[in-house]
């Protein structure tokens, strides 16, 4: 079932700015970038000296997420009912999708256009892509 | 420990950063990448600030010799566009227009909708995993 949402942009930015803030704290304080899905398969997989740190990151955002969804007024209504395969299969992919290409919306998408890495451009346009086609046949079906 | 206390500073930023934004709700992450349904720009606004303020913010860190708690600044090289690059962003993509999520969102909905959050990462991981075994 489509869920219609508003236009917020006043949101998007601020919270798009806080993304950038917090990205930009993690480089200027440990040096590092702010890709989430590599931080969380070294943090859970290892072997990494630094598993310490970005266990505290990661534990953090998802804290922080919850504290701001239920105390900070900015709560949204959850669906109800999402078919678990679309889960299932959507989680294998981006789990062994950017694993293999390294990085994800934040890797690529934040930090490495930031950076205007070809490479980071490149893979971003590509999910970007792939993700409209993916949720456009999923909602309704081959339209062509 | 003063980079664990900046790492969870970095963090809650981070957090607080994709539910603000509306990154944390995959109708609107759906309704973004459906160009066919209700489409919602925001994710768009998301990226479009989160992107410049990221620009500005390195180029002033990097005028720092080091980081402030050591270490060297991470900045991978431009390697050779390549075939991995390419198709795992493809499969990504996939990924993210199936469900809705891609990681960080991911991980805030292990607190805000336990149930989608749980069966996601528990598949994210498992990708991850397989990746890793078969890779060697």
């Amino acid at each position: 079932m489509i869920e219609a949402t508003e236009f917020t942009p006043l949101q998007a930015a601020l919270g798009g700015a806080l993304i950038g803030v917090a990205a930009v704290t993690l480089m200027w304080s440990l040096g590092k970038i702010a890709g989430i899905s590599g931080l969380l398969r070294s943090a859970v997989f290892g072997p990494d000296a630094d598993r310490a740190w970005k266990g505290v990151f990661l534990a953090m955002l998802v804290v922080s997420a919850w504290l701001v969804f239920r105390f900070g007024g900015f709560g949204f209504e959850l669906r109800q009912g999402f078919p678990a395969w679309q889960l299932v299969s959507g989680g294998l992919l981006v789990g062994y999708g950017t694993a293999l290409g390294s990085g994800c919306t934040s890797g690529h998408g934040v930090c490495g256009i930031a950076r205007l890495s070809m490479r980071s451009i490149l893979a971003t346009a590509l999910f970007m892509a792939s993700g409209i086609v993916s949720a456009v046949v999923i909602r309704h079906g081959l339209v062509l | 420990m003063k980079r664990l206390v900046l790492a969870a500073l970095a963090g809650a930023l981070f957090g607080a950063g994709l539910v603000i934004s509306g990154m944390s709700n995959p109708n609107k992450v759906l309704n973004f990448l459906d160009v066919l349904g209700p489409w919602d720009a925001s994710l768009l606004v998301v990226m479009m600030v989160a992107v410049p303020v990221t620009a500005i913010g390195f180029k002033l860190a990097w005028r720092q010799s080091a980081p402030v708690c050591g270490g060297a600044f991470q900045n991978p090289p431009g390697r050779h566009i390549d075939g991995r690059l390419l198709g795992g962003a493809a499969m990504f993509g996939v990924g993210w227009g199936l469900a809705g999520y891609c990681p960080g969102p991911a991980l805030t909905a292990l607190a805000i909708a336990p149930r989608e959050g749980l069966i996601f990462v528990g598949a994210m991981l498992a990708g991850g995993l397989l990746f890793k075994v078969t890779q060697k």
